[in-house]
């Protein structure tokens, strides 16, 4: 009991401090995920006096995948029943010409500002609609929601760097007398402050273990999938390679730094 | 015979307080009992302390085992206690280990091997008559009993020099006659120094002993 208890409270602001990452990694990775999205689903459209090739259109900027051009066809058919086939010709020849432009990822609006700027200084090009004010809407809806998460995530982890210090405190108070006594016997500094590392280096495993339980359940977890259908995304929330890996890093790299910081701030009684 | 602890004019004294031991100058033969006495805060302990290297000289030179204490290294220091065996007067065992373990200490930090220590432990707990009490913690043990470890741990590793702080300072006069009892076999079988700060030298010793005697800061032999 006493020995569940010793390594508790470590194993608690280690677990808190990997949540809040692994949180804030799933957030991006769906932001992401969903900005890919939008980037599909989103086009410029621009309005050319003559007809451009598509690498000409392509060379304006090197945000655009791709570029379409738009038949006419379907606005002519509703009034060709008024018209002529000799008129409805003529309309066809003096008809500008409309290109849907794909972009390669989702852009800023900063980005926009300059794509649209570059298409209207081809002398071609007489109007492009980049539909900037839905575009802007929803860009700065996500940024607000990753920074949100981010706050979130960062308070997280001073409350809980605070707890690790609280903790390093009762910590180097328990293990100071071991290591003065082991001291006094000439042990070295590394057999001195073994236990310390073995225990920190537990707490590290027992930490990332869970993490690991927590997140995989988590990832196969019905109800979260379901959130992520209901937007159209496809997201990883828990890669069990390299994101335990990456949490199992930070959890060692953090429980051995306190542990050093122990070991560091001990001074021999007189 | 070899010199095991050479002091030339030591002085010591705590950060920022006053002087304690004032240009002391003595040596202490190998394979030597010694008895340090002297008021309280004469300084005997703290010359204890000084022999350990807890507490370096501000002047002078002091030279145990061959190792030069004013200006030693911590590898140097650790090296050089490995080979002392020390009796504290508030034992220091340490408190989340049963007295077995206690008593492997200076094993574990020698790189005794495993066989080795067990051996020497029961060996140790037969002597200090503790072997039913082997897996209690220093909590569950009297004092008598508690300063009977510290005994058994000073002597695990064969020190060459056992240095203890007033043993017998607060025990029943069992557990002081056991004390003295091992103190005296470990100097007359094993050739080990021992260095004993007490108040009160006791009456049936049964070795040759030097004395020194601590006043106003400096160190006297008594004849």
């Amino acid at each position: 009991m006493k020995s569940i208890r010793n390594h508790l409270s470590l194993v608690i602001a280690l677990l808190s401090i990997l949540f809040s990452i692994q949180i804030f990694t799933i957030v991006d990775r769906s932001i992401e995920s969903y900005k890919a999205k939008l980037a599909n689903n989103y086009s410029v459209i621009v309005v050319s006096q003559r007809k451009m090739s598509n690498d000409v259109i392509l060379n304006i900027n090197k945000m655009i995948l791709n570029s379409n051009e738009l038949s006419p066809d379907a606005v002519i058919k509703r009034l060709d029943k008024n018209m002529d086939e000799k008129n409805i010709q003529l309309l066809k020849l003096t008809l500008p010409r409309f290109y849907k432009l794909n972009l390669k990822y989702y852009p800023t609006p900063k980005e926009i500002k300059k794509l649209t700027s570059d298409l209207l200084a081809n002398k071609n090009i007489t109007k492009v609609e980049d539909y900037s004010h839905t575009h802007d809407t929803t860009y700065k809806l996500l940024l607000l929601f990753k920074r949100v998460v981010f706050v979130f995530s960062v308070s997280i982890f001073i409350v809980t760097t605070l707890l690790i210090f609280k903790e390093l405190r009762i910590w180097q108070f328990k293990h100071s007398e071991r290591m003065s006594i082991m001291g006094l016997f000439g042990a070295p500094v590394w057999l001195r402050s073994a236990v310390l590392f073995r225990l920190s280096i537990v707490d590290a495993l027992i930490a990332s273990a869970l993490a690991f339980g927590l997140f995989t359940y988590l990832a196969s977890s019905r109800f979260i999938l379901e959130q992520f259908k209901n937007i159209g995304i496809n997201v990883v929330v828990f890669d069990p390679v390299n994101d335990f890996l990456i949490l199992l890093g930070i959890a060692v790299s953090l429980s051995v730094l306190l542990a050093s910081m122990i070991v560091l701030g001990h001074k021999e009684e007189i | 015979m070899d010199k095991v602890i050479i002091a030339r004019d030591i002085s010591l004294s705590y950060s920022s307080s006053e002087t304690i031991i004032n240009q002391a100058s003595f040596t202490i033969n190998s394979g030597s009992f010694v008895f340090i006495t002297g008021a309280s805060g004469s300084g005997k302990s703290t010359l204890l302390k000084s022999l350990y290297g807890a507490l370096k000289p501000k002047q002078g030179s002091l030279i145990v085992g061959g190792v030069e204490l004013k200006k030693v290294s911590n590898s140097k220091l650790n090296f050089l206690r490995r080979h002392i065996g020390i009796v504290f007067q508030d034992y220091k065992l340490v408190k989340e280990w049963n007295i077995e373990k206690n008593i492997m200490l200076p094993l574990i930090i020698n790189g005794y091997e495993k066989g080795v220590t067990q051996n020497q432990v029961e060996i140790l707990l037969k002597h200090v008559r503790l072997k039913h009490q082997s897996g209690k913690y220093p909590q569950e043990l009297s004092g008598g009993e508690q300063q009977r470890v510290a005994m058994a741990r000073a002597l695990a590793h064969n020190p060459i020099l056992i240095l203890a702080d007033e043993p017998t300072g607060n025990l029943d006069d069992y557990s002081s006659e056991l004390i003295w009892k091992l103190l005296e076999g470990a100097n007359e079988q094993l050739n080990t120094t021992v260095i004993v700060v007490t108040h009160h030298i006791p009456q049936s010793m049964n070795v040759d002993y030097k004395h020194f005697h601590i006043e106003y800061g400096s160190i006297n032999e008594v004849n």
